[in-house]
């Protein structure tokens, strides 16, 4: 079993998502919701981040969070959406959830 | 300062409201849009400017329904009817985030940091969101 992290604040406005890498084990799983969906943005200098740390980790952004901000379609390859019932599914498969506020 | 009179005799002060925020994580975004407005309906000589992650509040798509939040993306488009047309969004903030002038749902201007600077040194009021 492994940790679920989430992330809810802007990459560029608050250090959250950074500190969030920097903590996170490989083969833990990362949910970005709410502002924290900007992280998943391609062409910015977190999604690079991003993308580095899809090697060792699951990486999840809510959809009704992704559509609110017009970002479908701009997203990262390989970040898997998830709605409401996903989020709930995800928190019973780790061990804990880690908010990263 | 600016030397255009209103009708009433009043004079018409230039207004930049400055946007850093994204919008739907705070309130920010929708409450500067609210007092846009009313500035608006006091014919002052209003400009909005979009910098950091206050790009974000303009970015074309923005879909709601999920999250069932109120869309106010929408009212961006209605400025022009109230005369306000003058947006101007930071090119170094769009860039950041691997933004184009086409991803935005409104027609803006382009500046750099330092011509925003000038924008903001131009005007008789600057507020900030």
């Amino acid at each position: 079993m492994s940790m679920l992290h989430t992330v809810n604040k802007s990459p560029l406005e608050r250090n959250a998502f950074d500190s969030c890498l920097a903590h996170t084990k490989k083969g833990s799983a990362i949910l970005l919701i709410e502002d924290g969906v900007y992280a998943a943005a391609k062409g910015t200098a977190a999604s690079r981040k991003l993308e580095a740390a899809m090697k060792e980790v699951s990486v999840y952004a809510l959809q009704p969070d992704v559509d609110t901000r017009g970002m479908q379609g701009r997203l990262v390859d390989g970040v898997k959406l998830v709605d409401y019932g996903g989020f709930v599914d995800l928190v019973t498969q780790h061990q804990g959830v880690q908010s990263w506020l | 300062m600016t030397d255009d009179i209103m009708e009433g005799g009043g004079k018409i002060k230039k207004f930049l409201y400055v946007n850093r925020r994204a919008p739907y994580g705070t309130i920010y975004a929708l409450e500067s849009l609210e007092v846009v407005l009313i500035a608006a309906a006091f014919e002052q000589d209003v400009s909005l400017a979009f910098i950091d992650d206050g790009v974000y509040e303009i970015v074309k798509g923005q879909d709601t329904k999920g999250t069932e939040m109120k869309n106010f993306s929408p009212t961006y488009r209605a400025l022009e009817g109230y005369d306000v047309e003058k947006l101007y969004v930071e090119k170094e903030s769009m860039e950041a985030r691997g933004l184009t002038e086409k991803d935005f749902l409104v027609p803006v201007q382009v500046l750099t940091a330092g011509e925003m600077a000038d924008l903001m040194e131009s005007q008789d009021v600057v507020l900030s969101f």
